[in-house]
Protein backbone atom coordinates (compact mmCIF):
# COMPACT_ATOMS: atom_id res chain seq x y z
CA UNK A 1 0.00 0.00 0.00
CA UNK A 2 1.33 3.42 -0.94
CA UNK A 3 1.68 6.17 1.62
CA UNK A 4 1.67 9.94 1.35
CA UNK A 5 2.11 12.60 4.01
CA UNK A 6 -0.64 14.86 2.73
CA UNK A 7 -3.32 13.51 0.39
CA UNK A 8 -5.44 16.06 -1.45
CA UNK A 9 -8.66 15.00 -3.13
CA UNK A 10 -9.50 17.35 -5.98
CA UNK A 11 -7.23 19.37 -8.27
CA UNK A 12 -9.27 22.56 -8.62
CA UNK A 13 -8.22 25.96 -7.29
CA UNK A 14 -8.47 24.87 -3.63
CA UNK A 15 -6.70 21.53 -4.00
CA UNK A 16 -3.96 22.94 -6.22
CA UNK A 17 -3.28 25.83 -3.81
CA UNK A 18 -3.23 23.48 -0.84
CA UNK A 19 -0.80 21.22 -2.68
CA UNK A 20 1.49 24.07 -3.73
CA UNK A 21 1.69 25.48 -0.20
CA UNK A 22 2.15 22.16 1.60
CA UNK A 23 4.75 20.88 -0.86
CA UNK A 24 6.70 24.15 -0.86
CA UNK A 25 6.80 24.10 2.93
CA UNK A 26 8.34 20.66 2.74
CA UNK A 27 5.62 18.01 2.92
CA UNK A 28 5.29 15.08 0.58
CA UNK A 29 2.02 15.67 -1.23
CA UNK A 30 -0.26 13.63 -3.50
CA UNK A 31 -3.06 15.34 -5.45
CA UNK A 32 -5.76 13.07 -6.86
CA UNK A 33 -8.31 14.15 -9.48
CA UNK A 34 -10.81 12.23 -11.56
CA UNK A 35 -10.28 14.41 -14.61
CA UNK A 36 -7.59 14.02 -17.27
CA UNK A 37 -6.49 17.59 -16.53
CA UNK A 38 -5.83 19.65 -13.41
CA UNK A 39 -7.64 22.94 -12.77
CA UNK A 40 -11.16 21.80 -11.86
CA UNK A 41 -13.81 24.19 -13.10
CA UNK A 42 -11.22 26.88 -13.83
CA UNK A 43 -10.39 25.26 -17.16
CA UNK A 44 -13.77 26.28 -18.54
CA UNK A 45 -13.76 29.85 -17.24
CA UNK A 46 -12.94 32.16 -20.11
CA UNK A 47 -13.85 35.39 -18.33
CA UNK A 48 -11.38 37.56 -16.49
CA UNK A 49 -11.59 37.30 -12.74
CA UNK A 50 -12.34 40.17 -10.41
CA UNK A 51 -11.06 40.31 -6.91
CA UNK A 52 -7.97 41.27 -5.10
CA UNK A 53 -4.67 42.22 -6.68
CA UNK A 54 -2.88 39.16 -5.35
CA UNK A 55 -5.46 36.73 -6.65
CA UNK A 56 -5.09 36.79 -10.37
CA UNK A 57 -7.59 39.58 -10.89
CA UNK A 58 -7.79 40.40 -14.60
CA UNK A 59 -6.65 36.88 -15.51
CA UNK A 60 -8.94 34.37 -17.20
CA UNK A 61 -9.82 31.27 -15.21
CA UNK A 62 -8.30 28.94 -17.77
CA UNK A 63 -4.99 30.80 -17.46
CA UNK A 64 -5.14 30.69 -13.64
CA UNK A 65 -5.51 26.91 -13.91
CA UNK A 66 -2.36 26.73 -16.02
CA UNK A 67 -0.40 28.93 -13.57
CA UNK A 68 -1.45 26.84 -10.56
CA UNK A 69 -0.73 23.57 -12.34
CA UNK A 70 2.74 24.76 -13.30
CA UNK A 71 3.44 25.86 -9.72
CA UNK A 72 2.33 22.51 -8.35
CA UNK A 73 4.37 20.53 -10.87
CA UNK A 74 7.46 22.57 -9.94
CA UNK A 75 7.19 21.37 -6.34
CA UNK A 76 7.52 17.75 -7.42
CA UNK A 77 4.25 16.80 -5.75
CA UNK A 78 2.77 13.55 -6.97
CA UNK A 79 -0.19 14.08 -9.29
CA UNK A 80 -2.66 11.26 -9.91
CA UNK A 81 -5.14 11.98 -12.71
CA UNK A 82 -8.08 10.05 -14.21
CA UNK A 83 -8.57 8.56 -10.76
CA UNK A 84 -11.61 8.78 -8.52
CA UNK A 85 -11.40 8.50 -4.75
CA UNK A 86 -14.31 6.12 -4.31
CA UNK A 87 -14.09 5.47 -0.62
CA UNK A 88 -12.43 6.02 2.71
CA UNK A 89 -11.52 3.19 5.04
CA UNK A 90 -10.63 3.56 8.69
CA UNK A 91 -8.41 4.87 9.95
CA UNK A 92 -6.56 6.64 7.11
CA UNK A 93 -6.94 4.75 3.85
CA UNK A 94 -8.29 6.11 0.59
CA UNK A 95 -9.64 3.81 -2.11
CA UNK A 96 -8.58 4.97 -5.57
CA UNK A 97 -10.22 3.76 -8.78
CA UNK A 98 -8.93 4.41 -12.27
CA UNK A 99 -10.37 2.81 -15.39
CA UNK A 100 -8.90 -0.64 -14.81
CA UNK A 101 -7.40 -0.53 -11.36
CA UNK A 102 -8.23 -0.21 -7.68
CA UNK A 103 -5.43 0.87 -5.34
CA UNK A 104 -5.16 2.08 -1.78
CA UNK A 105 -3.34 5.08 -0.41
CA UNK A 106 -2.67 5.86 3.23
CA UNK A 107 -2.14 9.39 4.46
CA UNK A 108 -1.10 11.38 7.52
CA UNK A 109 -3.24 14.40 6.68
CA UNK A 110 -6.17 14.59 4.27
CA UNK A 111 -7.45 17.68 2.47
CA UNK A 112 -10.80 17.29 0.78
CA UNK A 113 -11.32 19.79 -2.01
CA UNK A 114 -13.95 18.00 -4.05
CA UNK A 115 -15.84 21.15 -4.98
CA UNK A 116 -19.53 21.20 -5.72
CA UNK A 117 -22.23 19.75 -7.89
CA UNK A 118 -24.88 21.61 -9.81
CA UNK A 119 -28.37 21.87 -8.40
CA UNK A 120 -31.33 20.76 -10.41
CA UNK A 121 -34.73 22.38 -10.49
CA UNK A 122 -38.13 20.79 -10.70
CA UNK A 123 -40.14 21.12 -13.88
CA UNK A 124 -41.94 18.78 -16.23
CA UNK A 125 -39.53 16.85 -18.49
CA UNK A 126 -36.43 18.13 -16.72
CA UNK A 127 -34.73 14.83 -17.62
CA UNK A 128 -34.98 15.32 -21.41
CA UNK A 129 -31.77 15.29 -23.40
CA UNK A 130 -30.98 18.93 -24.16
CA UNK A 131 -31.37 19.96 -20.51
CA UNK A 132 -27.82 20.66 -19.37
CA UNK A 133 -26.11 21.84 -16.26
CA UNK A 134 -24.29 25.12 -16.83
CA UNK A 135 -20.97 23.41 -16.15
CA UNK A 136 -21.61 20.89 -18.92
CA UNK A 137 -22.41 23.66 -21.37
CA UNK A 138 -19.15 25.35 -20.41
CA UNK A 139 -17.22 22.11 -20.83
CA UNK A 140 -18.62 21.52 -24.29
CA UNK A 141 -18.12 25.09 -25.45
CA UNK A 142 -14.95 26.21 -23.75
CA UNK A 143 -12.96 23.01 -23.35
CA UNK A 144 -13.94 21.10 -26.49
CA UNK A 145 -15.20 23.89 -28.73
CA UNK A 146 -18.58 22.27 -29.36
CA UNK A 147 -21.88 24.14 -29.40
CA UNK A 148 -24.45 22.45 -27.17
CA UNK A 149 -27.29 23.65 -29.40
CA UNK A 150 -28.53 26.51 -31.51
CA UNK A 151 -30.90 28.34 -29.18
CA UNK A 152 -30.67 28.21 -25.42
CA UNK A 153 -32.92 29.10 -22.54
CA UNK A 154 -30.89 29.93 -19.43
CA UNK A 155 -32.41 29.21 -16.03
CA UNK A 156 -30.91 31.41 -13.31
CA UNK A 157 -29.38 34.89 -13.37
CA UNK A 158 -26.62 34.38 -10.82
CA UNK A 159 -23.10 35.00 -12.03
CA UNK A 160 -22.84 31.54 -13.57
CA UNK A 161 -26.08 31.98 -15.53
CA UNK A 162 -25.04 35.42 -16.75
CA UNK A 163 -21.47 34.50 -17.62
CA UNK A 164 -22.40 31.27 -19.42
CA UNK A 165 -25.09 33.14 -21.38
CA UNK A 166 -22.47 35.61 -22.56
CA UNK A 167 -20.08 32.77 -23.39
CA UNK A 168 -22.86 31.18 -25.48
CA UNK A 169 -23.13 34.41 -27.47
CA UNK A 170 -19.35 34.40 -27.94
CA UNK A 171 -19.68 30.88 -29.33
CA UNK A 172 -22.33 32.15 -31.75
CA UNK A 173 -25.22 30.41 -30.01
CA UNK A 174 -28.46 32.28 -29.58
CA UNK A 175 -29.76 32.88 -26.06
CA UNK A 176 -33.56 33.13 -26.11
CA UNK A 177 -33.82 34.48 -22.57
CA UNK A 178 -32.50 34.24 -19.06
CA UNK A 179 -35.23 33.48 -16.51
CA UNK A 180 -34.92 34.25 -12.83
CA UNK A 181 -37.46 33.40 -10.15
CA UNK A 182 -36.34 36.23 -7.87
CA UNK A 183 -37.65 39.72 -8.59
CA UNK A 184 -34.09 40.90 -9.25
CA UNK A 185 -30.97 39.78 -11.10
CA UNK A 186 -28.76 37.59 -8.92
CA UNK A 187 -25.30 38.23 -10.37
CA UNK A 188 -23.03 41.20 -10.96
CA UNK A 189 -24.49 44.14 -12.83
CA UNK A 190 -21.54 44.22 -15.23
CA UNK A 191 -22.33 40.70 -16.50
CA UNK A 192 -26.04 41.44 -16.82
CA UNK A 193 -25.36 44.68 -18.67
CA UNK A 194 -23.25 42.89 -21.27
CA UNK A 195 -26.14 40.52 -22.00
CA UNK A 196 -28.68 43.30 -22.15
CA UNK A 197 -26.52 45.19 -24.62
CA UNK A 198 -26.62 42.12 -26.85
CA UNK A 199 -30.40 42.13 -26.66
CA UNK A 200 -30.88 39.09 -24.43
CA UNK A 201 -33.98 39.49 -22.26
CA UNK A 202 -33.45 38.81 -18.56
CA UNK A 203 -36.87 37.89 -17.23
CA UNK A 204 -37.05 38.33 -13.45
CA UNK A 205 -39.99 36.85 -11.50
CA UNK A 206 -40.12 34.12 -14.13
CA UNK A 207 -39.59 30.39 -14.00
CA UNK A 208 -39.61 27.38 -16.28
CA UNK A 209 -42.71 25.22 -16.17
CA UNK A 210 -41.89 22.51 -18.64
CA UNK A 211 -39.49 21.32 -21.27
CA UNK A 212 -41.17 20.32 -24.51
CA UNK A 213 -40.17 17.44 -26.72
CA UNK A 214 -40.37 13.67 -26.82
CA UNK A 215 -36.82 12.42 -27.25
CA UNK A 216 -35.03 15.74 -26.74
CA UNK A 217 -35.78 19.38 -26.05
CA UNK A 218 -37.67 21.22 -28.77
CA UNK A 219 -39.01 24.03 -26.64
CA UNK A 220 -39.81 25.31 -23.17
CA UNK A 221 -42.79 26.77 -21.34
CA UNK A 222 -41.98 29.68 -19.06
CA UNK A 223 -44.29 31.71 -16.85
CA UNK A 224 -44.30 34.55 -14.39
CA UNK A 225 -44.26 33.83 -10.66
CA UNK A 226 -45.73 35.76 -7.76
CA UNK A 227 -43.81 36.84 -4.67
CA UNK A 228 -44.22 33.40 -3.18
CA UNK A 229 -42.68 31.92 -6.34
CA UNK A 230 -46.02 30.39 -7.38
CA UNK A 231 -46.73 30.36 -11.13
CA UNK A 232 -49.24 32.99 -12.23
CA UNK A 233 -52.01 31.36 -14.27
CA UNK A 234 -52.34 32.56 -17.82
CA UNK A 235 -48.81 33.96 -17.93
CA UNK A 236 -47.36 30.90 -19.65
CA UNK A 237 -45.61 31.24 -22.96
CA UNK A 238 -43.71 28.91 -25.21
CA UNK A 239 -40.16 29.45 -26.38
CA UNK A 240 -38.63 27.57 -29.25
CA UNK A 241 -35.28 26.35 -27.92
CA UNK A 242 -33.22 23.19 -28.34
CA UNK A 243 -31.24 23.57 -25.14
CA UNK A 244 -32.18 24.42 -21.56
CA UNK A 245 -29.26 25.34 -19.36
CA UNK A 246 -29.61 25.13 -15.57
CA UNK A 247 -27.62 27.62 -13.51
CA UNK A 248 -29.51 27.39 -10.26
CA UNK A 249 -26.76 27.07 -7.73
CA UNK A 250 -24.38 24.48 -6.42
CA UNK A 251 -24.24 21.98 -3.56
CA UNK A 252 -21.03 20.90 -1.83
CA UNK A 253 -19.80 17.40 -2.74
CA UNK A 254 -19.65 16.01 0.78
CA UNK A 255 -19.91 12.25 0.19
CA UNK A 256 -16.36 11.49 1.32
CA UNK A 257 -16.68 13.73 4.36
CA UNK A 258 -19.89 11.99 5.27
CA UNK A 259 -18.22 8.62 4.97
CA UNK A 260 -15.32 9.75 7.16
CA UNK A 261 -18.01 10.72 9.67
CA UNK A 262 -17.14 14.39 9.78
CA UNK A 263 -19.72 16.44 11.63
CA UNK A 264 -22.04 17.87 8.96
CA UNK A 265 -24.20 20.95 9.36
CA UNK A 266 -26.94 22.28 7.08
CA UNK A 267 -26.24 25.93 6.25
CA UNK A 268 -28.30 27.31 3.34
CA UNK A 269 -25.88 30.25 2.94
CA UNK A 270 -23.08 27.77 2.24
CA UNK A 271 -25.10 25.74 -0.27
CA UNK A 272 -26.50 23.02 1.99
CA UNK A 273 -24.74 20.34 4.00
CA UNK A 274 -21.14 21.21 4.79
CA UNK A 275 -18.53 19.71 7.07
CA UNK A 276 -18.09 21.72 10.23
CA UNK A 277 -14.63 23.25 10.22
CA UNK A 278 -12.57 25.62 12.29
CA UNK A 279 -10.72 28.66 10.98
CA UNK A 280 -7.83 26.43 9.90
CA UNK A 281 -10.31 24.50 7.74
CA UNK A 282 -9.92 21.42 9.95
CA UNK A 283 -13.07 19.31 10.28
CA UNK A 284 -14.32 17.56 13.41
CA UNK A 285 -12.12 14.59 12.49
CA UNK A 286 -8.54 15.48 13.40
CA UNK A 287 -6.22 15.63 10.42
CA UNK A 288 -9.04 15.91 7.89
CA UNK A 289 -9.40 19.32 6.22
CA UNK A 290 -11.74 20.92 3.71
CA UNK A 291 -11.08 23.75 1.26
CA UNK A 292 -12.99 25.48 -1.51
CA UNK A 293 -16.61 24.98 -2.52
CA UNK A 294 -16.95 21.76 -0.52
CA UNK A 295 -16.54 23.87 2.64
CA UNK A 296 -19.27 26.26 1.47
CA UNK A 297 -20.09 27.60 -1.99
CA UNK A 298 -18.05 30.68 -2.79
CA UNK A 299 -15.68 31.47 -5.65
CA UNK A 300 -12.26 30.59 -7.03
CA UNK A 301 -10.40 33.34 -5.17
CA UNK A 302 -11.69 32.22 -1.78
CA UNK A 303 -11.05 28.60 -2.74
CA UNK A 304 -7.41 29.48 -3.41
CA UNK A 305 -7.08 31.18 -0.03
CA UNK A 306 -8.80 28.35 1.83
CA UNK A 307 -6.52 25.91 0.05
CA UNK A 308 -3.47 27.82 1.26
CA UNK A 309 -4.72 27.78 4.85
CA UNK A 310 -5.58 24.08 4.77
CA UNK A 311 -2.28 23.19 3.11
CA UNK A 312 -0.23 25.24 5.55
CA UNK A 313 -2.07 24.00 8.61
CA UNK A 314 -1.91 20.38 7.52
CA UNK A 315 1.85 20.85 7.22
CA UNK A 316 2.06 22.63 10.58
CA UNK A 317 0.08 20.00 12.43
CA UNK A 318 2.16 17.24 10.87
CA UNK A 319 5.67 18.65 11.13
CA UNK A 320 5.43 21.32 13.81
CA UNK A 321 6.21 25.02 13.84
CA UNK A 322 9.96 24.53 13.83
CA UNK A 323 9.92 22.61 10.55
CA UNK A 324 9.12 25.77 8.61
CA UNK A 325 8.26 29.06 10.30
CA UNK A 326 6.65 30.33 7.08
CA UNK A 327 3.58 28.16 7.59
CA UNK A 328 2.10 30.40 10.26
CA UNK A 329 2.64 33.52 8.18
CA UNK A 330 0.86 31.91 5.20
CA UNK A 331 -2.14 31.09 7.35
CA UNK A 332 -2.23 34.58 8.85
CA UNK A 333 -2.02 36.33 5.48
CA UNK A 334 -4.61 34.12 3.81
CA UNK A 335 -7.04 34.60 6.68
CA UNK A 336 -6.68 38.35 6.46
CA UNK A 337 -7.32 38.32 2.71
CA UNK A 338 -10.32 36.04 3.10
CA UNK A 339 -11.82 38.47 5.60
CA UNK A 340 -11.39 41.32 3.10
CA UNK A 341 -13.09 39.40 0.26
CA UNK A 342 -15.94 38.33 2.50
CA UNK A 343 -16.60 41.93 3.52
CA UNK A 344 -17.72 42.76 -0.03
CA UNK A 345 -21.39 42.63 -1.02
CA UNK A 346 -21.02 39.26 -2.75
CA UNK A 347 -18.87 37.71 -0.05
CA UNK A 348 -21.20 38.69 2.71
CA UNK A 349 -23.54 35.72 2.33
CA UNK A 350 -20.72 33.20 2.69
CA UNK A 351 -19.33 35.17 5.63
CA UNK A 352 -22.71 34.87 7.33
CA UNK A 353 -22.76 31.15 6.63
CA UNK A 354 -19.27 30.64 8.03
CA UNK A 355 -20.27 32.55 11.19
CA UNK A 356 -23.33 30.36 11.58
CA UNK A 357 -21.15 27.30 11.29
CA UNK A 358 -19.18 28.43 14.32
CA UNK A 359 -22.32 28.38 16.42
CA UNK A 360 -22.35 24.62 16.16
CA UNK A 361 -20.06 22.49 18.24
CA UNK A 362 -18.75 19.34 16.66
CA UNK A 363 -19.73 16.07 18.29
CA UNK A 364 -16.05 15.32 18.55
CA UNK A 365 -13.65 18.07 19.53
CA UNK A 366 -10.90 19.18 17.20
CA UNK A 367 -7.51 18.44 18.68
CA UNK A 368 -5.53 21.64 18.64
CA UNK A 369 -1.97 21.05 17.55
CA UNK B 1 -21.82 40.90 -31.31
CA UNK B 2 -25.33 40.28 -32.56
CA UNK B 3 -27.84 37.62 -31.81
CA UNK B 4 -28.09 35.98 -35.18
CA UNK B 5 -31.30 34.19 -35.93
CA UNK B 6 -30.01 30.83 -36.78
CA UNK B 7 -29.53 29.17 -40.05
CA UNK B 8 -28.02 25.72 -39.47
CA UNK B 9 -24.66 26.10 -37.76
CA UNK B 10 -21.77 23.78 -37.39
CA UNK B 11 -21.58 22.23 -33.95
CA UNK B 12 -17.82 22.71 -33.89
CA UNK B 13 -16.62 26.21 -33.05
CA UNK B 14 -13.90 27.41 -35.40
CA UNK B 15 -13.79 31.14 -34.70
CA UNK B 16 -13.88 32.21 -31.06
CA UNK B 17 -13.09 35.68 -29.74
CA UNK B 18 -11.01 34.34 -26.83
CA UNK B 19 -10.22 30.68 -27.24
CA UNK B 20 -8.34 28.64 -29.77
CA UNK B 21 -9.02 24.94 -29.79
CA UNK B 22 -6.05 22.68 -30.31
CA UNK B 23 -7.80 19.52 -31.33
CA UNK B 24 -5.95 16.25 -31.38
CA UNK B 25 -5.74 13.77 -34.23
CA UNK B 26 -8.97 13.17 -36.13
CA UNK B 27 -10.23 9.63 -35.55
CA UNK B 28 -13.15 7.49 -36.60
CA UNK B 29 -15.40 5.85 -34.04
CA UNK B 30 -18.71 4.04 -34.29
CA UNK B 31 -22.07 5.00 -32.81
CA UNK B 32 -24.63 2.22 -33.14
CA UNK B 33 -22.48 0.84 -35.95
CA UNK B 34 -22.38 4.13 -37.83
CA UNK B 35 -18.93 5.68 -38.40
CA UNK B 36 -18.42 9.15 -36.96
CA UNK B 37 -15.47 11.50 -36.64
CA UNK B 38 -14.03 13.00 -33.49
CA UNK B 39 -10.72 14.19 -32.12
CA UNK B 40 -8.32 12.60 -29.68
CA UNK B 41 -8.28 14.55 -26.43
CA UNK B 42 -12.05 14.90 -26.22
CA UNK B 43 -14.46 12.66 -24.39
CA UNK B 44 -16.81 10.24 -26.14
CA UNK B 45 -19.75 12.36 -24.94
CA UNK B 46 -18.30 15.52 -26.49
CA UNK B 47 -17.68 13.73 -29.81
CA UNK B 48 -21.26 12.41 -29.82
CA UNK B 49 -22.75 15.87 -29.20
CA UNK B 50 -20.52 17.25 -31.96
CA UNK B 51 -22.07 14.64 -34.27
CA UNK B 52 -25.58 15.65 -33.29
CA UNK B 53 -26.30 12.66 -31.04
CA UNK B 54 -28.64 13.71 -28.26
CA UNK B 55 -30.00 10.46 -26.80
CA UNK B 56 -27.36 8.42 -24.96
CA UNK B 57 -29.51 5.84 -23.24
CA UNK B 58 -33.04 4.80 -22.23
CA UNK B 59 -34.06 4.21 -18.64
CA UNK B 60 -35.03 0.78 -17.31
CA UNK B 61 -38.60 1.35 -16.20
CA UNK B 62 -40.11 4.21 -18.15
CA UNK B 63 -37.80 4.01 -21.19
CA UNK B 64 -37.11 7.73 -20.85
CA UNK B 65 -34.41 9.17 -23.07
CA UNK B 66 -31.29 10.41 -21.30
CA UNK B 67 -28.57 12.64 -22.69
CA UNK B 68 -25.51 14.60 -21.71
CA UNK B 69 -26.14 16.43 -18.45
CA UNK B 70 -23.35 17.15 -15.96
CA UNK B 71 -20.11 16.48 -17.84
CA UNK B 72 -18.23 15.85 -14.60
CA UNK B 73 -18.85 12.15 -13.98
CA UNK B 74 -21.46 12.60 -11.30
CA UNK B 75 -25.00 12.29 -12.63
CA UNK B 76 -25.00 8.94 -14.52
CA UNK B 77 -27.17 10.37 -17.29
CA UNK B 78 -24.56 9.44 -19.91
CA UNK B 79 -24.08 5.72 -19.19
CA UNK B 80 -23.49 3.90 -22.47
CA UNK B 81 -22.12 0.61 -23.78
CA UNK B 82 -18.53 1.21 -24.85
CA UNK B 83 -16.71 -1.63 -26.62
CA UNK B 84 -19.27 -3.94 -25.05
CA UNK B 85 -18.85 -2.60 -21.51
CA UNK B 86 -22.13 -1.22 -20.13
CA UNK B 87 -22.50 1.63 -17.63
CA UNK B 88 -19.53 3.52 -19.02
CA UNK B 89 -19.67 7.22 -18.16
CA UNK B 90 -18.95 8.64 -21.59
CA UNK B 91 -18.54 12.19 -20.25
CA UNK B 92 -15.32 11.04 -18.61
CA UNK B 93 -14.23 8.39 -21.12
CA UNK B 94 -11.60 9.58 -23.61
CA UNK B 95 -12.36 9.03 -27.29
CA UNK B 96 -10.22 6.36 -28.93
CA UNK B 97 -9.72 5.37 -32.54
CA UNK B 98 -12.28 2.78 -33.59
CA UNK B 99 -14.15 2.71 -30.27
CA UNK B 100 -17.67 1.26 -30.54
CA UNK B 101 -20.35 3.15 -28.67
CA UNK B 102 -23.91 1.98 -28.23
CA UNK B 103 -26.96 3.39 -26.50
CA UNK B 104 -27.70 1.58 -23.28
CA UNK B 105 -31.18 0.20 -22.70
CA UNK B 106 -32.04 -0.19 -19.04
CA UNK B 107 -29.30 -1.28 -16.73
CA UNK B 108 -27.10 -2.94 -19.32
CA UNK B 109 -25.94 -6.54 -19.32
CA UNK B 110 -22.54 -7.69 -18.16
Amino acid sequence: MKHTEIAIVGGGPAGLSAGIVAARLGAQVTVIDDNPRLGGQLIKQTHKFFGSRTHYCGTRGVDIAAILEQELRKTGAEIVLNTTVIGHFQPNILGLASSQQFTKLTYDRLIIATGAYENNVLFENNDLPGVYGAGAVQTLMNVYGIRPGKRVLMIGSGNIGLIVSYQLLQADVEVAAVVEALPYIGGYHVHAAKLRRCGVPILTSHTIKAALGKEYVTGAVICRVNRKFRPIKGSERKLKVDTICLAVGLSPLIELLSQIDCYLVYIPELGGLVAWHDENLQTSVPGVYVAGDVSGIEEASTAILEGRIAGAHAFLSLKGKEANPEAEAIIRDARRELAVIRQGPFGEKAARGKRQLQQYTPARPVIQQ
Amino acid sequence: MSRKTSEPKETRITNHPILTFNRGKKVTFYFEGKPMQGYLGETIAAALVANGVKVFRYTEKHKRARGFFCAVGKCSSCLMVVDGVPNTMVCMEPLREGVRVERQHGRGKL
